[in-house]
C-alpha cells in the first residue's frame, strides 16, 4: 500500500509540469484557511453559483484546474480575488480524470489544511450547514481528532424532460433539478482499500439497470485534513493511506456523514455528454456517457412517482442518506 | 470592596472571545484570577495581559502546563484559587470557568443565588463505582494505576503501560482517609472548603497522590471536598455535556434557545465562533430569569441522543456512514415485515385478501426471477426502487433493507417461494423482525395446474423441492430468529382458516377481529393422483406431506369454511 500511495504521488508529481498557473494567489493562504479543489471544463456557465455558494459556505481559497475550456470561465476565475487558477491543455484521462493534477496541488498547498475537492456540479451539504459554517464542522471534526469526512453523491434531477428548463448563470441549480431517489442504493465494501463502493439512484436505475455493477460509484470523501502523504486513488471515491477511507462505523453506531448534491442533469447535460463522447475523456471509456446518451434520447426523463423533493440537510438526515452522528 | 463570587478562569485559546468573557464577569462585580497555560506563547499572554490592564479586580496567577488528562489543570486550579483567596478577602465563593464558558444569565442572578446559600459547595462528586460516563474502561483504575505517558502523545505507551499494570497487578494505595470521588471538573467552592483544602496538613501527601491520577481534574477536589464540605450539593453549575469519546459537546449559534431555556449560569463550551451566543448572552440586556433552578434536561436529552446516535444508529440503516459487521446491526431490518411461502399458490386472490384482511401492504413475489412483484406491478417503489431484477438481485440484501427502511410506518407483506432468487433466504431466517409462514410443498400445485409436459414438471419439481429444502433447513437452523410457521401442504388444508388466523392475528396486534372472508383456494381435486405420477416417474415429492390419491380436498374444504363464515 505504501508502494501504491508514493506511485500515486510520484505521479501527480511528474504531472505537475502540465499545470501552467493563469493566476497564482497561494500567497495568500493563511495557516488556517479551508481550501477548496476542483477540476473543470467549460463549466462557465455554473461557476457564478458555484463561487456563491462555497464562499457562504466559509471556503478561504479556491484552488481551480482549468482544463482546457473555451467558454470564457478561465477569464471568469483568473479576475476572482480567492481563487488561484491553473490550466492544462494535457489529456484529464491521462491525469487520471484530473486526479493527479488535484493529488499534486494538494500535497503543495493542501498541507495540513482542510481540503474539500468537488467538481463545479457538486454542493457540499453536510449536519447544520444551514446554520454553521464549515469551520465548525472542521473544528469539531478538529476536536474529533477524525481526519476524513464522506459525502455520499446524491444524482439531482429536474421533474420532466431534462433539457425543458433553461439553466442560466448565476441561478441556484437546486431550484431545476431538486428531485432524488432517497432509498435504492446499494452498499459493498471494497476488501482493498477499505472504502464504501455506494451504487444506485436514477443513473443506476435507469442506465445501468442491465450492468448494475457498471453504474457509477457514489462514494466520495470529499473533506479531508490534508497532510502532503496523502493521495487520492481515483477521484475523490477513496484515498491512501486507507484509514482516511473507513469513513464507516462497523459496530452499529453512525458517523457523521454529509452528501454531495450532484446537479449533473440540467439542460447543459445533452451537450455535455456528446462532447465527452467525442472526446472519450471519461471513466470506462466513458461508458457511463454513452449509456445516458442511449438512454436519454428515447426517455429525457429521471422523475419518477417514488422521487423526493429536496428540502434541506434535514430531511436527508431522516431519510438515512447522511447522518450527525454524535455532532448535536 | 469587591463582589463576593470570585471567578477563576483558566485560559488556552481564542483570547477575544476570553477577554470578552472576562470583561463581562468583572462588568457583573466579580473579581477574576485568570490562569494561562503555560504553552501559550510569551507573545500572546503579555498580549492579553495588556487587554485587560485596565480591570482593576483581575489578577494573573502562575501559570502551568495543562495537558489534557495530567495534575497541570489542578496545579492551575490551586495556584489561580490560592491568589483569589489572598487577593480578595470578601470573596466567599470561588466559581471555577474556562474560557470558553459563557454565563447564560446575567451574573448578578448567579452573585445572588451564591449569596442565598452561602455554606453550599456546588460540586459533582459521586464515587467511582457510580459514574457510568467514563471513558477508556478507566473508572477505578484511574486511581490505582500509575501514569506516566502522556494519553494525547504517547497513546501506545499509554496502553501498553495500563496493560503492563494491569497484568502483574501492580497497584499503587489510596492515601488514607481518602475515598475517591468523580465529578465535572468544573466546580465552585466556598472560601472555607477551598481554604481548608488548600491548607490541610497533609496536602502534599494527596498532591503528590493525585499528580498520578488519570485525570485528576475530575477528581481532585471532588475527592477532598468530601473530608471537608458541610454541604456538598452534588451538581455542577456550568452545563457542560459529554460525549462519547468523552470530550465536550459543543455549543454553536442554533442553539440559542436551547440555552436560553436551560436556566442554566454557566454553559461550557461554546464555539469561539458563535457570534449569536456571544453577542446574545453578553449584551447589557440579559432578561432576568426570576431565581428559577437550572433545569437542562432539554439539552441532555438532545445530546443523550446524539450519543445514541452515534453509538447504536438508526436500525435497519444501511448508508455511507453505517455499515454494520454481520451480527452488529441491532437489528437486520428496521421493521416488522411478513413472508408468505405457498399461500399465493394456494388460494387464487390471495394478495387482494390479506390487503383487505390486514390493511398492510402486500406485494408479490418481490424477489422473483422475472421482476419485483411490487403491490400493484409497479415499476418503481418506495424509494425509488426499481422492479429491475437484475439491479435486485445485484444487492438483494439492501434491496429488503431498502424497501424495509423506505417504507417505515407501514408493514410490508409479500410473497416468496423456491422459485425466486434464493439470497436473502438466511437473512430473512435470522431477521427477527420478519414472520415467516410456509406452506411447504404448495409449489407443486401451479405445476399442477398448468398445462405442461410431464417430463418437463418432474425436472421442476425436483429442483423446486430442492431449493424449498434448503430453505427450510435455514428456516430450523439454530440461527433462525424470526417467528416461523411451517405447514406441509397436507396439514395445511385440514385446517386452513386455523392457521391464516394465527398469522393474522400475530401481524394485526391489536385488531383483533375474526376473519368474516376466506380467500378461495384452488382446486385440488386430482391433486394426490399428481403427486402419485410424479412418484411413479421416480420423483419423491415428500415436503408437502401425505396426499392420499383418493381424497378429495375440495368436498371437505367447504364443509370446513362454512363456520368461519357466518359472523
Amino acid at each position: 500500500m505504501r508502494l501504491r500511495r508514493k506511485r500515486w504521488r510520484w505521479r501527480a508529481f511528474r504531472k505537475r509540469r502540465q499545470l501552467t498557473p493563469v493566476a497564482n494567489r497561494t500567497a495568500q493562504i493563511r495557516s488556517s484557511d479551508i481550501l477548496l479543489f476542483s477540476t473543470f471544463r467549460n463549466e462557465d456557465v455554473r461557476l457564478p453559483y458555484f463561487l456563491k455558494y462555497y464562499r457562504e459556505m466559509g471556503i478561504d481559497h479556491f484552488l481551480m484546474v482549468d482544463n482546457a475550456s473555451d467558454d470564457g470561465g478561465r477569464e471568469y476565475l483568473a479576475q476572482q480575488p480567492d481563487v488561484s487558477l491553473w490550466t492544462t491543455d494535457h489529456s484529464y484521462k491521462r491525469a487520471r480524470f484530473g486526479v493527479d493534477w488535484l493529488n499534486w496541488l494538494q500535497s503543495r498547498y493542501g498541507h495540513k489544511h482542510w481540503c474539500l475537492t468537488v467538481d463545479p456540479d457538486e454542493f457540499f451539504i453536510y449536519p447544520f450547514c444551514d446554520t454553521r459554517p464549515i469551520r465548525g464542522l472542521t473544528d469539531w471534526l478538529d476536536a474529533s481528532a477524525i481526519r476524513s469526512f464522506s459525502a455520499m453523491l446524491l444524482d439531482m434531477y429536474p421533474k420532466g424532460r431534462i433539457d425543458e428548463t433553461l439553466y442560466r448563470k448565476g441561478d441556484n441549480p437546486l431550484d431545476i433539478a431538486s428531485w432524488f431517489d432517497s432509498g435504492n442504493y446499494s452498499i459493498y465494501r471494497n476488501p482493498t482499500y477499505g472504502n464504501l463502493w455506494i451504487q444506485g439512484g436514477p443513473r443506476s436505475r435507469l442506465f445501468f439497470e442491465d450492468e448494475p455493477w457498471r453504474a457509477p460509484a457514489l462514494n466520495k470523501i470529499p473533506l479531508v485534513k490534508w497532510h502532503r502523504r496523502y493521495a487520492y486513488i481515483s477521484s475523490t471515491h477513496m484515498l491512501l493511506p486507507r484509514g482516511l477511507n473507513l469513513t464507516y462505523d462497523e459496530w452499529g453506531g453512525e458517523k457523521a456523514s454529509g452528501m454531495l448534491l450532484h446537479t449533473k442533469f440540467l439542460d447543459t447535460f445533452g451537450a455535455k455528454a456528446s462532447e465527452e463522447l467525442s472526446r472519450s475523456q471519461h471513466y470506462a471509456a466513458s461508458q457511463e456517457y454513452k449509456a445516458y446518451a442511449a438512454g436519454l434520447k428515447d426517455n429525457p426523463d429521471l422523475w419518477c412517482k417514488w422521487s423526493e423533493k429536496y428540502i434541506n440537510w434535514r430531511q436527508l438526515e431522516i431519510l438515512g442518506l447522511m447522518s450527525k452522528g454524535n455532532w448535536a | 470592596m469587591t463582589g463576593t463570587t470570585g471567578i477563576v478562569m483558566l485560559i488556552h485559546t481564542a483570547f477575544d472571545r476570553a477577554e470578552q468573557v472576562l470583561r463581562h464577569w468583572h462588568k457583573g462585580g466579580c473579581p477574576v484570577v485568570v490562569h494561562v497555560d503555560r504553552s501559550v506563547g510569551h507573545a500572546d499572554y503579555q498580549a492579553f495581559v495588556q487587554a485587560v490592564r485596565d480591570l482593576p479586580h483581575v489578577r494573573f496567577s502562575k501559570r502551568h502546563r495543562c495537558e489534557w488528562g495530567t495534575w497541570g489543570i489542578v496545579a492551575a486550579s490551586i495556584s489561580a484559587s490560592e491568589l483569589m483567596l489572598e487577593a480578595f478577602p470578601d470573596v466567599r465563593h470561588v466559581f471555577l470557568a474556562s474560557g470558553s464558558c459563557m454565563p447564560l444569565r446575567p451574573v448578578k442572578e448567579l452573585v445572588k443565588y451564591l449569596r442565598d446559600r452561602p455554606r453550599t459547595d456546588f460540586i459533582e462528586s459521586a464515587t467511582t463505582a457510580d459514574v457510568p460516563w467514563t471513558v477508556g474502561g478507566l473508572d477505578e483504575e484511574r486511581f490505582t494505576l500509575r501514569f506516566p505517558f502522556s494519553w494525547r502523545k504517547q497513546r501506545w505507551m499509554f496502553d501498553k503501560w495500563v496493560e503492563i499494570q494491569r497484568r502483574y497487578n501492580l497497584r499503587r494505595s489510596i492515601p488514607d482517609g481518602i475515598t475517591p470521588h468523580m465529578g465535572s471538573q468544573w466546580w465552585c467552592l466556598t472560601r472555607q472548603t477551598l481554604s481548608a483544602i488548600l491548607q490541610d496538613p497533609r496536602r502534599s501527601v494527596y498532591d503528590s497522590y493525585f499528580s498520578k491520577v488519570w485525570i485528576p481534574d475530575e477528581s481532585y477536589f471532588q475527592t477532598l471536598v468530601r473530608l471537608y464540605s458541610q454541604n456538598v450539593e452534588s451538581r455542577s453549575l456550568t452545563l457542560s455535556k459529554f460525549d462519547f469519546q468523552g470530550k465536550p459537546h459543543i455549543f454553536y449559534d442554533d442553539h440559542l434557545q436551547l440555552l436560553r431555556r436551560s436556566d442554566c449560569f454557566v454553559a461550557r463550551k461554546i464555539w469561539p465562533q458563535a457570534n449569536r451566543l456571544y453577542d446574545t448572552f453578553l449584551s447589557e440586556s440579559g432578561d432576568a430569569m426570576n431565581g428559577t433552578e437550572p433545569n437542562p434536561g432539554k439539552i441532555d436529552r438532545i445530546f443523550a441522543k446524539a450519543t445514541e446516535r452515534r453509538t447504536r444508529g438508526r436500525a435497519g440503516l444501511y448508508m455511507q456512514s453505517r455499515l454494520p459487521n454481520e451480527n452488529w446491526e441491532n437489528g437486520f431490518s428496521s421493521a416488522r415485515y411478513s413472508v408468505f411461502e405457498g399461500f399465493a399458490e394456494l388460494f387464487e386472490d390471495f394478495e387482494s385478501w390479506l390487503a383487505r384482511a390486514t390493511g398492510t401492504r402486500v406485494h408479490g413475489h418481490l424477489f422473483s426471477p422475472l421482476r419485483a412483484e411490487f403491490d400493484g406491478r409497479q415499476d418503481t417503489y418506495a424509494g425509488a426502487l426499481s422492479s429491475n431484477p437484475q439491479l435486485r438481485d445485484y444487492n438483494a440484501r439492501m434491496f429488503l433493507t431498502n424497501l424495509i427502511w423506505n417504507t417505515r410506518g407501514e408493514r410490508q407483506c409479500f410473497q416468496f417461494g423456491p422459485g425466486d432468487s434464493q439470497f436473502v433466504s438466511w437473512d430473512m431466517a435470522k431477521d427477527p423482525n420478519a414472520q415467516i409462514s410456509v406452506i411447504s410443498g404448495a409449489w407443486a400445485v401451479p405445476l399442477f395446474l398448468s398445462n405442461r409436459n410431464f417430463g418437463d414438471l418432474r425436472a421442476e419439481a425436483a429442483e423446486l423441492q430442492k431449493v424449498e429444502a434448503e430453505h427450510l433447513h435455514a428456516l430450523r437452523s439454530p440461527y433462525a430468529k424470526a417467528r416461523i410457521r411451517i405447514w406441509t401442504l397436507a396439514e395445511f388444508v385440514e385446517a386452513p382458516m386455523e392457521a391464516l388466523q394465527t398469522v393474522i392475528d400475530e401481524i394485526g396486534g391489536v385488531r383483533l377481529k375474526r376473519l368474516t372472508e376466506a380467500p378461495r383456494m384452488v382446486d385440488l381435486k386430482g391433486f394426490g393422483q399428481f403427486l402419485q405420477n410424479l412418484k411413479n416417474q421416480g420423483m419423491h415429492p415428500y415436503l408437502m406431506g401425505d396426499f392420499p390419491v383418493e381424497r378429495s380436498p375440495s368436498n371437505a374444504r367447504t364443509s370446513r369454511r362454512k363456520p368461519y363464515l357466518v359472523k
